[in-house]
């Protein structure tokens, strides 16, 4: 096994890493309050939080244009943010408002934009990828340059959708960037209770992918390998597989009890969490301070309590519209 | 108005569509090579080419989310599956992604796909190919689902269905693919109304698709008994057309529905079930149903047969109600 491992890239602009920092702390804190609201009562259904993957999709996100599609699963809050979905439409998503991006209809498993190429969560485990494949040969087919990043989790893989998609992508050629978050569990079931091969990237160089593993908990290791992976799709090579190896530090769900894994294992985790390591790693090369850090928290405080706020002034649907958006046009 | 078969209407309409569309694309197990494993897309890969004919591999699942995906971003995707039993391996992504993705995304995204796949039974190919679940995809709010029963049919709703924003599966029977009819030019078909085959004072037999020849001659078999069976053919499943049924039912006071699935929880239920919603006063008899029977399909012919609605066992159903 290997693990790429990438320093600080040279000449890097502070306000960049700076930028990353803060993507992660959003995401840390959004999160953070979507459990309280959660135990509030004020978002119901399943809540999965991305609490310890934060770096994977913040690195992964840096290397998409706004031409370039994302297909994400239903622990995705994380990738909606980084794509730059407003904190205020997923909270309002999840309160089930009208004013959220999906108008209520998805919650947080379901989150949408259209005008950010944000194609979803997916709830049926692997069900985005072949979505992911079709978007990725619409934009063939139509001569665009863009690229279609498909996230899912390890728990993908034991699905046949995961093997027919990697083979049609390559088979086809298409652009598409498979990003497998590999957090060492589908829901309770660890990876090697699941899989006779562990090595998920193996998987995808049988189907002759170029395919990598990325430690996931470092949020520059992230994006220099998308960077280099999305050159490639982008030139026309076909699809690229990262393997990023990650852990989510919260309960699959809020109904999970957990007890599939140790607290020693979570702890040895939180010891590589993804916002420690690269806060020290600013700290390193003085970009960072104490002052510096309680500002960015301070900021993202504030864009929190502005979603809450617009979750909470949001209105709730009409039970006359129920039937809406079943059809283009509701008689049907 | 040319004289073709049906399979030949279906590819006419395939091949119209794609020379006036840039985004409509055909792909499947076999449609371009082999030609299609009924041969409907015979010749469509040398005038099309393999961009826009393309073979899939056997990946059920992900090719119809692929056409998904590429409806989602902005192409016009027909894909066929080669039987209706083979579907069962796509449900996931017809029921779970084409059908709730418009809802789901609070209509910012719209899936216009075009899934077509044979069906039925009637030519001894047993348990795995043979059935008849139409009804199975009539029931998802989010999709529409049409049984083109003629020739014309086959152009105009294939052809309506393109021009559709929502996805849509076609139902075409196999045993209808050599049938002869005339093929009509002219404006697309409008989708979910259904067709007025034979007019009669007496019954109303209400079937679709594969089941529509058998009950036309069913019609006639009963006309020489002096009962004047009207002869509805749905078309669309859904959305389904009750305005028809209700004005001939209650102008025949009988309704017997005929169709080669299941009984149990089959879609003739749901029309018996609507009859008796908006047209119950207009009965003289309770309405019939005459549908396959409770069994996988099986291989020899008398069984099959058996096993399937037959004219005269839709005669027999019709002077029950007398």
């Amino acid at each position: 096994m290997s693990i790429h491992k990438t320093a600080v890239a040279p000449g890097a602009e502070r306000g960049h890493l700076l930028a990353l920092l803060r993507q992660m702390l959003l995401i840390r804190r959004f999160e953070e309050k979507s459990a309280e609201l959660y135990s509030a009562g004020k978002i119901r259904g399943f809540l999965h939080l991305y609490i310890g993957e934060e770096a994977v999709a913040v690195g992964a996100m840096q290397a998409l244009t706004e031409e370039d599609a994302v297909v994400a699963t239903y622990r995705e809050h994380g990738q909606a943010l980084a794509r730059g979905l407003p904190a205020g439409k997923i909270m309002a998503e999840m309160y089930g408002k009208a004013n959220g991006c999906s108008r209520g209809r998805g919650g947080s498993m379901h989150l949408f934009d259209a005008g950010r190429r944000f194609y979803g969560g997916y709830a049926i485990v692997a069900g985005g990828l072949p979505i992911a494949v079709g978007l990725a040969l619409a934009d063939k087919l139509q001569e665009r340059q863009a690229v279609t990043a498909c996230f899912f989790g390890d728990g993908a893989v034991a699905e046949g959708e995961f093997h027919e998609s990697l083979n049609l992508a390559a088979l086809w050629r298409l652009p598409v960037l498979f990003l497998c978050e590999n957090n060492l569990y589908g829901m309770g079931t660890s990876l090697e209770r699941s899989e006779s091969q562990t090595d998920i990237h193996l998987k995808a160089q049988n189907y002759n992918i170029a395919a990598e593993v990325v430690d996931g908990m470092d949020v520059l290791a992230v994006e220099s390998a998308t960077q280099r992976a999305v050159a490639q799709v982008r030139r026309g090579d076909g699809p690229y597989f990262l393997e990023l190896r990650t852990y989510r530090y919260r309960a699959h769900s809020m109904s999970d009890p957990e007890l599939y894994r140790s607290k020693e294992e979570v702890a040895q985790w939180r010891g590589r969490d993804p916002l420690s390591l690269f806060d020290a790693c600013l700290r390193g090369k003085g970009m960072l301070d104490d002052a510096g850090l309680k500002a960015l928290e301070a900021d993202v405080a504030n864009e929190v309590d502005w979603a809450v706020a617009e979750a909470e002034k949001g209105e709730w649907e009409p039970v006359a519209d129920l039937e809406r958006d079943v059809y283009a046009s509701v008689a049907a | 108005m040319a004289r073709m078969t049906y399979r030949e209407a279906v590819r006419e309409a395939m091949r119209e569509a794609m020379r006036a569309d840039p985004r409509v694309f055909l792909m499947g197990e076999d449609v371009g090579k082999y030609g299609g494993a009924f041969a409907v897309s015979h010749g469509m890969l040398a005038e099309f080419g393999p961009e826009r004919i393309r073979d899939t591999p056997l990946s059920e699942s992900t090719f119809v989310g692929a056409g998904i995906g590429a409806a989602l971003g902005g192409m016009r995707p027909i894909v066929e599956i080669m039987t209706i039993n083979f579907s069962l391996l796509a449900l996931d992504q017809i029921v779970n992604n084409a059908a709730t993705l418009r809802h789901m995304s609070g209509g910012q995204f719209g899936v216009p796909l075009v899934l077509r796949m044979a069906t039925g039974g009637g030519r001894q190919l047993a348990a795995q190919h043979s059935h008849s679940l139409e009804g199975w995809f009539a029931h998802i709010p989010g999709i529409k689902a049409a049984a083109p029963a003629t020739v014309a049919d086959a152009r105009g709703l294939l052809l309506a269905a393109l021009k559709e924003p929502d996805p849509v599966v076609l139902f075409e029977h196999a045993t209808l693919y050599p049938l002869e009819g005339e093929s009509e030019d002219g404006t697309p078909m409008q989708f979910g109304r259904a067709a007025l085959r034979r007019a009669g004072r007496d019954v109303s037999l209400i079937t679709y698709g594969g089941a529509l020849g058998k009950t036309l001659r069913a019609a006639a078999l009963l006309a020489e008994k002096g009962i004047e069976a009207e002869v509805i053919d749905l078309r669309s499943l859904r959305p389904l057309d009750t305005e028809t049924i209700f004005t001939s039912v209650a102008h025949t006071h009988r309704a017997v529905i005929v169709e080669e699935a299941w009984k149990t929880g089959g879609f003739a239920a749901e029309v018996s079930a609507c009859i008796m919603e908006g047209a119950f006063d207009a009965l003289d008899a309770p309405v019939a149903r005459v549908c396959g029977a409770e069994v996988p399909m099986p291989y020899a012919p008398q069984l099959e047969q058996a096993a399937l609605p037959q004219p005269e066992s839709i005669v027999k159903a019709v002077q029950g109600l007398f």
